[in-house]
C-alpha cells in the first residue's frame, strides 16, 4: 500500500524525531523540577532556622545561575529574583497550560480558555469589590485568589449551561465571555478608589511580570502538581471522553463527574497562567501548542507530549524575548507559538484545516 | 433464551415532539435485530434508550435484566455511533489506542496490563486491522475505521453490539465485507442491533426486524417483514426508502 510505503519512509525520520521527543520532555521534567524546588526555597529562606539558611544556600544558586546568563548575554535581568520568579512561573504553565489545552482542542472546546480568562477577571473585580467592602488589604495575591474561586465556580456554570443548550455553542460562549468582562470592568471602576493598592486593569488584561509574586508562584506550584496528577490518574477517562463521549457514556464512564473535573482544571490554569499572559492572550497558550502537536503527533499520548514541548519553548522562548528585548510577556509567549505552530504544519503531512473540520 | 434487551410501552419526547410512542419488543440474546424507519422516525433515539443513553418519558427498558438506568456492566456494550466516526478524523489517535479504551471500563484507574493488550491484539487480528494498529485513525477508509470502533466493542468483550448506520459513506465492497463480519459475531454469539436505512442490506443479514415510525409497526424475523406491509406503512406514501429492483 502506497500509505504504507510513505511511513516506512518516514520511519528513519521518526527515530530522530523520537529521541528529540525524549530529550525534550527530559529537560521539561528537569525544568519542572527546578521550578518546584525554586518555589518551596522560596518559601522556606523567609522561615530562618537552619532549613531558611539551607533554601537561603539554594536560592543564591538561583540567583548566581542567572547571573552567569546575564554575564553571557550582556545583560542585567537573569540575576533578579523577579524574573527568576516569572521564568519559573512560566515553566510550570507550560506545562499545565497545553496539557489541558489538548483535551478541550480535541473537544472542540477551544474558546472556553478564553471565556475562563475573562470570568477571571470577573474574579479579580468580585474581590476587589470585597476587599474595597471590608477593608482588608486587598494584596494581588487576595485578588489572584479570589479569581481562582470565581473563576472555577463560574466554570461549572458554563458547564451547567452548555448541558443545558446541549452544545459548547457559540452564542452561550460569547455571552459569558463578554457579559463577565463587562461586569469587570464596570466593578473595578466602582470600586478601585476604595483600595489600599493601585489596581492596574492594563496588568490583568496583558500579563505584567510585578503582579507574578512569591504567593502568585506559590499557587501555580500547587495548581500545577494537582493538575498533573489528576491528568495522570485519569488519563484513560478524559482520553476516552475525549474521543467518544457517547461511547463512554454507554461503558458507563462518569462523563459530567469528567467534564466538570477538566473544566475546573482548566480555570485554575487559565487563572494561573493569566499572570503572565493576561486575560486577552492567556488561552493561547492552551490552544496553540496543541494544536501545532495535533499536526504531528501520531497518536494521543504522543500528541499531550508534543504539546508539553511545545508549551515549554513557546514559554521559554517568548520570556526570553521580552526579558531581553524588554517587550511584553504575553505577546512574545504567543507569537513563537504560532511560529510552533506554523513550523509544525509545515513539516506535518495533515493539512492544517483537518482540526477545525468536524 | 435470555434476554438482552427488553423495552416494554416505552415513549420518549424531546419537548413537545414525540420520538417514540409506546414501543414494546424483547432482543433476546444472539438476536442480529435490525430498526428500519424513515428518516427521523426515532431509530437512533429508540437505540438511545435501550442501551441506557436517554431515559424514557415513560415504560421501562431493561439490559441483561436490569434496569437500563441502574445497568453499571457498560463494557458489555460495544456502541458506534456516526458521531464518533466524525471527532475520530481530526484527532490523532492510533487504531491501537482507539481499540485500547474498550479495555478502559474494565481497568478503571490502573494501568492496563499484558492481559488488556493481549485482548486488543487479538480484536485486531479478528477484525483484520492489525497491520494498521500504529497508523492514526483519521488515515484510515471508512470501512477500516468502522472496523476499529467494532475491534474496540470485542476488546471490551462487549456481548451486545449497538451500530448506528456504520456503513454510511464507506464504499460498497467494504461494506459487504463489514456485513459478513458482523454475521460472523453473530454467530459467535455476539447480540447485534443495528440501524440501517438499506432494507436489502438489512434483510440480507438480520434475522429479526423493527419497523419504526414513532411507533412500532412491525417486529418480527425477516420473513414475516418483508410479506407484512409495514413498510409502506410506516413510510406512508411519501416516504423515501432504499430499494434495488433485483429479483
Amino acid at each position: 500500500m502506497s500509505l504504507d510505503t510513505a511511513y516506512a519512509d518516514r520511519r528513519g525520520s521518526n527515530r530522530l524525531g523520537h529521541t528529540v521527543e525524549l530529550a525534550g520532555l527530559a529537560l521539561t521534567a528537569v525544568f519542572a523540577v527546578l521550578a518546584l524546588l525554586f518555589v518551596v526555597v522560596d518559601w522556606l529562606r523567609f522561615g530562618g532556622g537552619p532549613a531558611g539558611a539551607a533554601a537561603t544556600g539554594i536560592f543564591d544558586q538561583y540567583i548566581a545561575a542567572g547571573a552567569v546568563l546575564d554575564t553571557v548575554l550582556g545583560t542585567r535581568v537573569f540575576e533578579s529574583p523577579g524574573t527568576i520568579r516569572v521564568v519559573m512561573t512560566g515553566v510550570l504553565i507550560g506545562i499545565v497550560g497545553p496539557l489541558v489545552g489538548t483535551f478541550l482542542v480535541h473537544r472542540q472546546m477551544a474558546l472556553i480558555g478564553e471565556t475562563l480568562a475573562h470570568t477571571a477577571f470577573a474574579g479579580v473585580a468580585v474581590g476587589v469589590v470585597v476587599a474595597g467592602l471590608t477593608g482588608i488589604a486587598g494584596t494581588r495575591d487576595q485578588l489572584v485568589f479570589i479569581a481562582f474561586i470565581v473563576s472555577a465556580v463560574a466554570a461549572l456554570g458554563l458547564q451547567r449551561l452548555t448541558e443545558y443548550t446541549d452544545s459548547y455553542g457559540d452564542v452561550p460562549i460569547a455571552i459569558v465571555l463578554t457579559g463577565s468582562f463587562a461586569v469587570g470592568t464596570l466593578l473595578i471602576s466602582m470600586f478601585r478608589d476604595r483600595l489600599a493598592i493601585g489596581i492596574d486593569i492594563e496588568g490583568f488584561l496583558f500579563g505584567q511580570f510585578a503582579i507574578v509574586t512569591v504567593e502568585g508562584t506559590r499557587m501555580v506550584a500547587v495548581l500545577t502538581v494537582a493538575v498533573v496528577a489528576l491528568v495522570v490518574v485519569n488519563y484513560k477517562q478524559f482520553l476516552f471522553i475525549t474521543f467518544d463521549e457517547q461511547a463512554a457514556r454507554v461503558a458507563r464512564l462518569n462523563v459530567r463527574g469528567y467534564n466538570s473535573l477538566l473544566i475546573v482544571m482548566t480555570a485554575v490554569v487559565v487563572v494561573g497562567a493569566m499572570q503572565i499572559l493576561g486575560v486577552i492572550l492567556v488561552a493561547g497558550l492552551l490552544v496553540i501548542p496543541a494544536a501545532a502537536a495535533s499536526q504531528l503527533g501520531r497518536n494521543f499520548r504522543e500528541t499531550l507530549y508534543l504539546s508539553v514541548l511545545f508549551g515549554q519553548l513557546s514559554v521559554l522562548g517568548g520570556l526570553f524575548i521580552a526579558l531581553v528585548g524588554s517587550l511584553p510577556g504575553g505577546g512574545s509567549i504567543i507569537v513563537v507559538a504560532i511560529g510552533c505552530y506554523i513550523a509544525a504544519v509545515a513539516v506535518s503531512d495533515r493539512s492544517a484545516g483537518q482540526l477545525s473540520i468536524h | 433464551m435470555s434476554t438482552a434487551v427488553e423495552v416494554e410501552g416505552v415513549t420518549f419526547a424531546y419537548g413537545e415532539t414525540v420520538a417514540v410512542e409506546d414501543v414494546s419488543l424483547r432482543v433476546a440474546e444472539g438476536d442480529f435485530l435490525g430498526l428500519i424507519g424513515p428518516n427521523g422516525s426515532g431509530k437512533t433515539t429508540l437505540l438511545h434508550l435501550m442501551i441506557g443513553l436517554k431515559q424514557p418519558d415513560a415504560g421501562t427498558v431493561r439490559l441483561f435484566g436490569k434496569p437500563a438506568a441502574a445497568f453499571e456492566d457498560g463494557e458489555r456494550i460495544g456502541y458506534v455511533s456516526q458521531r464518533a466516526t466524525d471527532r475520530s478524523r481530526s484527532m490523532p489517535v492510533s487504531v491501537r489506542e482507539a481499540v485500547l479504551m474498550g479495555r478502559f471500563p474494565h481497568v478503571g484507574h490502573s494501568r492496563p496490563g499484558p492481559a488488556d493488550h493481549d485482548l486488543v491484539d487479538e480484536a485486531l487480528e479478528r477484525v483484520d486491522i492489525a497491520d494498521l494498529a500504529q497508523r492514526p485513525i483519521g488515515k484510515l477508509s471508512g470501512g477500516q475505521r468502522q472496523r476499529t470502533f467494532i475491534a474496540r466493542a470485542l476488546a471490551a468483550e462487549a456481548d451486545l453490539l449497538a451500530l448506528d448506520e456504520p456503513t454510511v459513506g464507506v464504499d460498497a465492497d467494504s461494506r459487504t465485507d463489514f456485513y459478513d463480519l458482523l454475521d460472523e459475531l453473530n454467530e459467535q454469539g455476539i447480540t447485534i442491533i443495528l440501524i440501517e436505512h438499506d432494507v436489502d442490506i438489512l434483510t440480507e443479514h438480520v434475522d429479526c426486524i423493527a419497523c419504526l415510525n414513532r411507533k412500532l409497526y412491525h417486529h418480527g424475523d425477516t420473513v414475516s417483514f418483508l410479506e407484512s406491509d409495514a413498510i409502506a406503512d410506516a413510510y406512508g406514501s411519501t416516504g423515501k426508502i432504499v430499494t434495488h429492483d433485483h429479483p
